[in-house]
């Protein structure tokens, strides 16, 4: 699973950061995490909303830090 | 478990009597405010009304309170309800649209639209890329800072419903007539040529697609603690040099160097309010002590225009997708706005 972050390198995009890392580690899945802090490169996903998170090419989420929870349970979600 | 999540009600019942009981409860604190710190500042602690330190001191503790309870309620408010709206929404009903109509959505989506200025740089792009015209998305960019919860709340708070209904007409007319004559003057010379270039993904999602009232409600409570979070330095530096203001600057001070009897001080309050960077709230308890030193009202509204709407880390940000002359011509046309909404009040208010 390739997990990806949008966002310039903004307090939101930081949080978002850290509570996936929270939920890939509880879940214990094998996730590999980028930034993406290009701009073209985040609108190229259709985000205009920071930050963004992108699992395996999709955007699942964006325009907001949700809960390590919640991440969670998309994460869960995507890996059935 | 954060707070947000043990508050958060899982029925609808529990949910109505959650917010009920919260409503309740910051009514009860509101009223209550006056009376306790009359009672604690001056009966208590046993410090003169009339003298400097006395009515310093009730003034700092009375306003901190105040202001914070009018921020957790309106940010809760605006939050959900803006959660009904999203950047997505907003560039979808502003493609296609002509200059002129569309300047005039431009700013009324841009109060209603959620929007953080980190994003500021990414709805540029996305909006001039799917063809909104440039003027028209500039009208956004301003509205959306100027026009803010913060500040509505505050000025209700603390000048009532007719400065409040001033600003924000004011605030829209600028974002308007700013966004239009910077449409007029052809500048998309001067926007980075990569934003014209940038193609859009496909799977463009909307952010608030498929929220329930108990996300929208969690997402109220979650931003009243982000925006406290953010704005309490500023609010607590603001509240003191209004307290000292208050207590201790000579009656004349201010009116002597800005009061009516000086033809440049809208002008010169604008230029000092554009580098300074603050929010709503740290301005507003300054501009309230300043108020009551007998300031005129279209100076302070136009100052604190001047640095909610115009600062420099924005522009900063903004550089990224804009070229200096733009900045320049961006700058110069928003501050003439707001000069002029300042010389205008002062003329009509009495």
């Amino acid at each position: 699973m390739i997990i990806k972050i949008l966002g310039p390198g903004c307090t939101n995009c930081v949080n978002l950061e850290r509570v996936t890392r929270e939920a890939v580690a509880e879940l214990g899945i094998d996730a590999e995490i980028e930034k993406v802090t290009d701009y073209p490169a985040i609108m190229g996903y259709g985000v205009m909303s920071t930050p963004g998170l992108v699992v395996d090419d999709k955007v699942v989420l964006s325009g907001r830090v949700p809960t390590a929870a919640k991440v969670r349970e998309l994460l869960e979600s995507l890996t059935g | 478990m954060s707070v947000a999540e043990r508050l958060r009600p899982t029925t609808a019942t529990r949910r109505c009597a959650g917010l009920g009981a919260a409503t309740v409860a910051w009514l009860a604190l509101y009223e209550v405010n006056l009376p306790l710190w009359d009672w604690l500042v001056y009966d208590v602690v046993g410090l003169a009304p009339a003298s400097r330190l006395g009515s310093g001191v009730h003034f700092f503790f009375y306003d901190s309170i105040k202001i914070a309870l009018l921020l957790i309620g309106i940010i809760f408010l605006v939050t959900v309800l803006r959660s009904f709206m999203s950047v997505e929404r907003t560039r979808a009903m502003l493609g296609g649209k002509r200059e002129g109509v569309g300047n005039v959505m431009a700013a009324g989506l841009g109060v209603v639209t959620p929007f953080c200025s980190c994003s500021a740089v990414p709805a540029f792009i996305g909006f001039v890329a799917a063809g909104v015209p440039l003027g028209v998305t500039l009208s956004f960019l301003i509205a959306s800072p100027l026009v803010n919860e913060v500040a509505i709340a505050l000025l209700f708070g603390l000048f009532g419903i007719g400065p409040t209904l001033l600003y924000v007409c004011a605030g829209l007319v600028i974002a308007i007539v700013a966004g239009y004559v910077l449409g007029r003057l052809r500048l998309e010379r001067w926007v980075e040529p990569f934003v014209f270039e940038t193609r859009l993904g496909g799977q463009v999602i909307d952010s608030t697609a498929g929220l329930t009232w108990d996300d929208r409600i969690q997402m109220g409570v979650e931003e009243v603690g982000v925006i406290l979070r953010k704005i309490w330095p500023y609010l607590l530096v603001g509240i003191g040099l209004g307290a000292a203001i208050h207590g201790w600057a000579p009656e004349d001070f201010f009116t002597r160097y800005a009061g009516e009897g000086n033809p440049f001080a809208v002008l010169i309050a604008v230029l000092i309010g554009i580098p300074l960077y603050s929010n709503a709230a740290g301005i507003l308890p300054l501009v309230e002590a300043l108020h009551d030193k007998g300031l005129p009202m279209g100076t302070l509204l136009a100052f604190m225009m001047a640095v909610v709407a115009l600062s420099l880390p924005e522009l900063i940000l903004l550089r990224r997708v804009l070229k200096p002359p733009l900045i320049v011509t961006f700058v110069a046309v928003t501050g003439a706005g707001i000069v002029a909404v300042g010389y205008l009040f002062n003329a009509v208010l009495p």
